[in-house]
């Protein structure tokens, strides 16, 4: 994937600036980033802010910022996929984060992640093909006191069991199937 | 601002206290059990009882019993007399309150009764904590600084920098012996020392908030209940090493904390209490968030530092040390969130009060988040040197439904699991080094039986495989090689020799990995196979003479061995 952003550096910039210049979330973006005065050090705050108004961060994303922080695009990119908070796919409508936590995997947080990868017939980490529901795993989100916890939609949920988010993600799979 | 107009903030803080105050848990824990839902439902119920002058409802952080959130306690004091805040907490504590049953608590108030469910505030798990850390934990409203400053928040900052020289300050650390929180243990007074040696036009303090072991939340709930000790830690740090300009490492995965930490920052600045000048003294120190990106090696420091300079979080062999090189090459602080919170009661109460508590080594106290099959759950902060049976019998009230605790596992992947009959054991940094495992950054996970060492030394070896940064081969290719053995393993296809190897992979992980992540990695794996040799074994089959699989025939699983 490297080697296509790359390759497509050279013609394909000028068309994501005009692009750019049209939407309104660039322009959001492009204030962010001269708060912190187009510093490169900023990137990763950048790239935050980038997924927080689009949702994920696509190639022509990833080129733009590259430009306004004149940093290569292969060093953006690089720091895009280290960190595993950045996602580069497009994400379901909903969400359903399971926290796989010590203290939530000796709970059982490992047979909830299971009853919900069989329902939903998709992989931790993956999104369905109808893009309603993003089944993820979360390293610890620190609410150990309450394990096993599970986020839907951003809302951190406690004490969950199979049953329980089976019947929470009911709605986002394959329409009640 | 100056001390008369701290005072005066105090004072102002201490006078509005109303005769009634209801305090109510909002850390990330109770949170999720809707008590943001409990503090409003209270308040409408003040109101609505016509109590406003009498009772005050007050967002506060962690209360620290976490399953039985959300907390509310109700503390009620005579008119008029000078009760020192600190004297809170002595009310009835009531257990997971809902926004449906809330409106009764206030009902007491007026004498009638509630059908909500009473915690006991003299039980062992609240009686046999010691606060220094978490002192303010559950009392003082994280959002408002003034409501720290009425704690004497900020006057330890004061002190140093009105009445101290630098050099006295490093003494100090040094003289009360505290040791880096983050799991290691190294001495914070050498380590400050040597940064406040090095000759430089600029110098870093960064605090190390990125609380990656899974099962580890103490970082996350001083940060979300107490902001202000540990800017004020960092501040203090900051004037004894020479630094201008310092940084908060958090992970992205704690939004609640960014917040409250981003409200105390900037009402420190508004107070005067960070920026330039502070306290009317030459003195300045500004302080920024960093957010992390989720990147478990990013809690090491020289990861932690390349990303904060925006790059991947990739360590790079030491020395150079932090202390000398760090941050864009200059000489950096780097603390862990726990060990800055200690800082202001150590200059406040000064350190013979500090060095009596605790053991000969480890001085003071370490917060402990208590978690899986554990009757309560929740935050803990105990005198080094207290025995973990204490910890997890005493105060946690052992396993749930009469189940049977097996071992305890401390230090998350780069830690071990401590069996039952090591119980005895004093917590400190140097006895749980002597059991194959490490004091970390604080979590304690229980395990009773129906846990399998061997699949809970694959979980963290899985952990390990997949936030292993790829730099150095030792730990990208023999993490992966180890998560291998043990699934096999796990599957009764691996042999004695299989096990042979695993064995002589840790060795070599451990001994050539570039950062603590690889060096700690096998921890897991030598801990459980160190006190529970067994399973493992039980878990092997006969080794073929002609070669494993060599002639293709299946062999059955060894029956296990009587013991």
């Amino acid at each position: 994937m490297i080697a296509t952003l790359s390759n497509r550096n050279k013609n394909r910039l000028p068309i994501v600036l005009e692009h750019a210049s049209g939407d309104k979330r660039f322009k959001i973006l492009e204030v962010h980033i001269k708060k912190h005065q187009f510093k490169q050090d900023a990137l990763i705050e950048v790239l935050h802010k980038a997924q927080e108004l689009f949702g994920y961060l696509e190639d022509d994303l990833l080129l733009f910022i590259a430009y306004r922080l004149k940093l290569p695009t292969s060093r953006v990119y690089g720091v895009a996929t280290f960190y595993h908070f950045f996602t580069l796919k497009p994400k379901g409508k909903h969400t359903c984060v399971v926290c796989m936590g010590t203290a939530c995997y000796v709970k059982g947080a490992d047979k909830l992640l299971a009853a919900v990868e069989k329902k939903a017939r998709i992989k931790a980490g993956e999104t369905t093909p109808d893009g309603e529901l993003s089944l993820l795993t979360a390293r610890c989100i620190g609410a150990c006191g309450i394990a096993p916890a599970v986020v839907y939609d951003g809302t951190v949920t406690p004490r969950q069991t199979p049953e329980l988010a089976l019947e929470h993600v009911k709605g986002w799979t394959g329409h009640g199937h | 601002m100056d001390i008369d107009d701290l005072v005066e903030i105090a004072e102002k803080e201490r006078a509005s206290r109303k005769k009634h105050v209801i305090r109510c848990c909002l850390a990330a824990g109770c949170m999720s059990s809707d008590s943001k839902g409990v503090k409003e439902a209270l308040e409408k119920a003040v109101q609505e009882a016509g109590l406003d002058d009498q009772v005050e409802v007050r967002g506060v952080g962690c209360m620290k019993l976490c399953c039985q959130g959300p907390l509310v306690q109700v503390d009620t004091h005579e008119p008029g007399a000078t009760v020192q805040v600190s004297a809170e907490g002595q009310g009835p504590l009531y257990l997971k309150v809902t926004p449906e049953t809330a409106p009764s608590l206030v009902g007491t108030l007026k004498g009638g009764k509630t059908k909500v469910q009473r915690g006991d505030p003299k039980h062992p798990f609240f009686t046999e904590q010691l606060s220094i850390v978490l002192a303010n934990s559950g009392i003082v409203d994280p959002e408002r600084i003034e409501s720290y400053i009425a704690l004497d928040g900020y006057q330890a900052l004061h002190d140093v920098l009105r009445e101290m020289t630098p050099k006295e300050v490093v003494d100090t650390m040094i003289k009360s012996g505290l040791r880096g929180r983050g799991g290691a243990g190294y001495p914070t007074g050498l380590k400050w020392a040597t940064v406040a040696k090095t000759a430089s036009p600029q110098k870093y303090v960064i605090c190390n908030a990125d609380e990656g072991d899974p099962g580890a939340f103490m970082d996350r709930s001083v940060l979300e209940s107490d902001p202000h000790s540990v800017l004020e830690g960092m501040a203090i740090a900051a004037y004894a090493v020479g630094a201008t300009q310092g940084f908060v490492y958090v992970r992205a995965e704690y939004p609640l904390a960014i917040s409250r930490l981003q409200a105390a920052i900037k009402q420190a600045k508004q107070r005067g209490l960070l920026g330039a000048g502070i306290f009317e003294s030459p003195f300045n120190f500004n302080i920024d968030l960093r957010i992390g990106a989720g990147a478990f090696v990013c809690g090491e420091e020289t990861a932690l530092m390349a990303s904060v300079e925006g790059k991947r979080g990739t360590p790079r062999p030491r020395p150079p040390f932090p202390a000398e090189s760090g941050l864009w090459t200059y000489p950096t602080l780097i603390n862990n969130v726990e060990t800055f919170a200690n800082v202001a009661p150590i200059i406040r109460k000064g350190t013979d009060w500090f060095t009596s508590i605790g053991t000969e080594k480890s001085k003071g106290t370490k917060v402990f988040a208590l978690a899986g099959k554990i009757t309560n759950t929740g935050l803990i902060e105990v005198p080094m040197g207290t025995p973990l049976r204490k910890i997890v019998e005493t105060m946690g009230g052992g396993a749930p439904d009469g189940g049977k605790i097996k071992a305890v596992q401390t230090g998350g992947p780069s830690g071990g699991c401590i069996p039952t009959h090591a119980l005895d054991t004093p917590v400190d940094y140097d006895s749980l080094i002597q059991l194959g495992s490490i004091m970390g950054s604080g979590g304690m996970i229980v395990m009773d039986e129906s846990t399998q060492m061997v699949d809970v030394a694959r979980f963290f070896m899985d952990f390990c495989m997949d936030e292993s940064c790829g730099k150095c081969i030792p730990c990208r290719a023999g993490t992966v090689q180890m998560h291998g053995l043990l699934t096999k393993i796990l599957a009764r296809k691996a042999t004695a020799r299989d096990l042979q190897k695993l064995e002589e992979l840790c060795d070599m992980v451990r001994n050539t990995s570039l950062c603590g992540l690889g060096q700690t990695a096998p921890n897991p794996v030598l801990s459980t196979l160190r006190f529970f040799r067994n399973e493992y074994t039980d878990l092997l089959k006969e080794d073929t003479h002609g070669g494993p699989n060599g002639n293709g025939k299946a062999t059955k699983p060894a029956p296990a061995p009587a013991t």
